[in-house]
């Protein structure tokens, strides 16, 4: 049985074995972050080839077949492959800290879920490699993925299908941890925002992927297998697809800017040293967003063709949603009103976060008029739109949380000089990148084109444009600059380090255990660590005393059920070509897959368990801090 | 309480699947998955009633053209009964008698491989004698998805239940397997559910045309 031996320092092979084989959901986090952050460079070199072919008119600095699959991987890539997962590394991070937890309720498959994720986005960007990416838009039209030749889009069905599993399976993880393994005392009206807005996004993928799922599917069955669900000449219809992906593909944006949103609100009382202004009513407008992120795709499609009973429907649901939004917005600026604030780089992307996002949030509700839309849809205006949302919204909370929780994965603190250039030069660059795109729009330039005519008054639009998308580069190689520097230092910095926080997370010793809390802490509130230190207290109260702690053993099987897949997605992909080969490798990877699951059921793993002796020595040796 | 500890009938917890942590979870997040799983199938339905007699010509057989009330009566049957029989194996499960368990859900396999083979007939007497294939027509791809689809669950639900009658033969119920069992019966039930929904819109409702 192995103890707190677990700690011990490894060689380089062991710590990769250890990160293959773990299911730490602190280890977890960091995959994810590493994975994330990998896949977010790579989103960001393809839209800066967009923004550089676009620079200047009748450009050829790409081809407009290359250029394409550039910007259907940079968005594909940026949403499935960067922005979810890298949310997923602070959820992984924080929120079983956050409610008091020793662990997520399904550590395997917390694991198997980063797996499938990592392989399915690492399926995607193969394509690059092997003849060519998709090139139907991240939307995938079934019009167009029909007709596109060559295996892009079957790379992107099969890649987003595999990632996909891994989503759907983080979040019932992340439920069942929420509703399950909450501190004593921590009840539903105590927890945290940013565990809040995990739980809400959690049940929003649980029921928002299966429709991706579906389609996918049938996106795969039509390509590989002959069948006919969006042949018109087979009695097919297109408009399925695109119901079906919007059907995922609404939620999909609250799923990733609500815990946005979350990281946000942690962020704010933090730096204004005040609790959450409103937060019964922010947790209200977070289950309110989420039921009505259900009931607004087809606004997606009003220039499809449903008819106007449908479109105004759609209409009135899309602006309702204005409404809890706004509450949130109104209840962060009351939060920050009196606070005695301290402009720390997380809390100057908070301040940055409220004004452009509301310019994302005004020209969404214009959209939503049906009739405006018509004039607005598939141009620039669309694309200002959602990338003031997107990057307002979800990149500026990932940027601003990834400092606000380093100190909780590394130990360490990002320098706040470097942070703050970091943070200029990307707000001036998003801000000169996308607010001139708002007029491009309006002035008729469309969205995914490869290149535009001199003379039509879009070259200095379009030239601003590039130079603020320089600027985010710069901004994010010194944000990457920082973090090796940061990281080389190595000067940890404890407990608590900046000074102020109020949740649980913030009580743990630092670098944090692997069984996180050595006793469950008692919870006697809202904020429960800033109520023990306005006692005067520097530490949590325990609700239990010190006894044996019960933990998961590593394992390799999540990593070998998403490797099958990895290779059964090759065969199912060429047999179309009718390679002999094909077959056999789709049913070698299924039978890796399904056999590592009958392994993993019949193989009794009950975990061991740490010792309340070995508890209590490592605590005389006075460790912990 | 420990994991393999063992048990009598008057030590046996009374929600033996829920007794530890790991299970309470495990139940709860099963629950969910259904939830998901529900989605699923309500986007294939959804799928089906679109492209239902949506053929390309009118040579292609339709709904109503196809099925046969009393072969699906019969599966409709097995299917049913397998549920009530797996119901049975959960009774048992809680009063701790794993011999009557294994029994009941021997017979609950053996009616879900009796539905199955139904199944195969059916889908090979649709090729044979109509033509009706997965690639024939939009409603050929969106039936054999969608019946297709349910027709897996059976398979992998099959095939987990006897896995864990295999594995836990010699062994007998502990606070280990008892959510295992739990939870295969509970899919099994899921299954079923999703078959009445099957034989309603697309056997009843295809048959009125």
């Amino acid at each position: 049985m192995s103890t707190i031996a677990h700690t011990q320092k490894r060689g380089f092979a062991g710590t990769v074995w250890e990160y293959l084989t773990t299911v730490d959901h602190k280890k977890i986090a960091i995959l994810y972050l590493l994975a994330g952050g990998f896949f977010f460079i790579v989103g960001g070199i393809e839209a800066m080839m967009i923004r550089i072919q676009l620079a200047v008119p009748n450009n050829d600095f790409v081809s407009a077949g290359l250029f394409n699959e550039i910007i259907t991987m940079h968005g594909t890539t940026m949403i499935f492959l960067a922005a979810m997962p890298l949310l997923f590394a602070f959820m992984n991070a924080v929120m079983p800290l956050q409610i008091g937890a020793r662990d997520v309720a399904f550590p395997f498959i917390n694991a198997l879920g980063f797996w499938l994720f990592f392989f399915g986005g690492l399926f995607l960007n193969l394509s690059w490699f092997l003849g060519g990416a998709p090139d139907a838009g991240w939307t995938s039209y079934a019009s167009l993925s029909l007709a596109s030749e060559g295996h892009g889009i079957d790379f992107y069905a099969l890649g987003l299908q595999i990632s996909g599993f891994g989503t759907l399976m983080g979040g019932i993880n992340f439920l069942v941890t929420i509703i399950n393994m909450r501190a004593p005392g921590m009840t539903y009206m105590r927890m945290p925002l940013f565990t809040w807005t995990t739980f809400v996004a959690s049940a929003l993928i649980l029921f928002a992927f299966p429709p991706l799922t579906v389609g996918l599917f049938m996106l795969i069955f039509d390509r590989m297998f002959g069948s006919g669900f969006f042949d018109v000449a087979m009695g097919g219809n297109t408009i399925i697809w695109e119901h079906f992906f919007w059907i995922f593909g609404h939620p999909e944006v609250y799923i990733l800017v609500l815990p946005a949103f979350g990281i946000f609100s942690e962020i704010f009382p933090t730096f204004s040293r005040k609790r959450l202004f409103g937060y019964s009513s922010m947790v209200f407008a977070t289950v309110l967003i989420g039921f009505l992120g259900f009931m607004v795709w087809a606004h997606h499609m009003f220039t499809t063709g449903l008819g106007p009973i449908a479109n105004a429907i759609f209409a009135v649901a899309t602006m309702a949603i204005a409404v809890p939004t706004g509450i949130k917005i109104f209840n962060w600026i009351m939060t920050i009103w009196g606070g005695s604030i301290q402009f720390t780089v997380p809390m100057l992307y908070a301040i940055a976060f409220i004004p452009s996002f509301v310019m994302g949030g005004v020209t969404g509700v214009m959209q939503a008029a049906a009739p405006a839309d018509y004039q607005l849809h598939d141009t620039y205006f669309i694309v200002a739109h959602f990338h003031y949302v997107i990057v307002g919204g979800i990149v500026l909370g990932l940027i601003g949380g990834a400092h606000f929780y380093w100190p909780l994965m590394f130990g360490t603190m990002l320098s706040e000089k470097l942070g703050k250039i970091t943070f200029v030069l990307f707000l001036v660059g998003f801000h000169l990148t996308f607010f001139i795109q708002h007029f491009l729009g309006l002035m008729g330039m469309p969205r995914r084109v490869w290149t535009f005519l001199p003379g039509q008054g879009l070259e200095t639009g379009n030239l601003i444009s590039s130079i603020g998308a320089a600027f985010m580069a710069v901004g994010i190689i010194i944000m990457l600059i920082n973090i090796v520097i940061t990281q080389k230092n190595n000067v940890q910095v404890g407990r608590d380090p900046w000074k102020d926080g109020r949740t649980l997370e913030w009580a743990l010793p630092s670098p944090t255990p692997f069984y996180n809390f050595k006793q469950l802490p008692l919870v006697r509130g809202l904020d429960p660590f800033w109520i023990e230190k306005m006692e005067g207290k520097t530490e949590m109260t325990p609700a239990e005393p010190i006894g044996d702690i019960h933990m998961p053993n590593n394992s390799f099987i999540p990593f070998v059920i998403s490797l099958g897949l990895f290779i059964a997605a090759f065969g199912a992909m060429y047999q179309m070509d009718d390679k002999a080969w094909a077959i056999p490798v789709l049913v070698i990877g299924m039978a890796v897959t399904f056999g590592a699951m009958l392994v993993r059921s019949i193989k009794d793993d009950h975990g061991f368990h740490i010792h309340k002796e070995d508890l209590l020595e490592e605590d005389g040796k006075g460790g912990t801090r | 309480m420990a994991a393999e500890q063992k048990f009598t009938q008057q030590t046996w917890p009374e929600s033996p699947e829920q007794a530890t942590l790991e299970g309470k979870n495990k139940f709860l997040g099963f629950w969910l998955f259904l939830g998901g799983e529900t989605v699923l199938f309500a986007s294939l339905f959804a799928t089906y009633l679109a492209l239902k007699d949506s053929v390309p010509s009118d040579s292609h057989a339709k709904a109503t053209d196809l099925f046969e009330l009393p072969l699906v009566f019969l599966m409709t049957m097995l299917l049913l009964t397998s549920s009530l029989t797996s119901v049975f194996a959960m009774y048992h499960m809680k009063n701790y008698n794993f011999k009557k368990m294994q029994t009941w859900l021997f017979i609950t396999v053996a009616l879900g491989l009796g539905f199955l083979g139904c199944e195969i007939y059916e889908f090979n007497h649709y090729y044979h004698e109509y033509k009706h294939t997965f690639t024939s027509s939009a409603f050929g791809s969106a039936f054999y998805t969608l019946v297709g689809f349910h027709g897996g669950h059976v398979v992998f639900g099959l095939s987990w239940i006897i896995a864990l009658m295999i594995r836990n033969a010699r062994r007998g119920l502990n606070l280990y397997n008892a959510p295992k069992f739990y939870l295969a019966s509970l899919y099994w039930h899921f299954i079923d559910v999703v078959w009445v929904f099957i034989f309603t819109v697309v056997y009843l409702m295809g048959m009125v045309g």
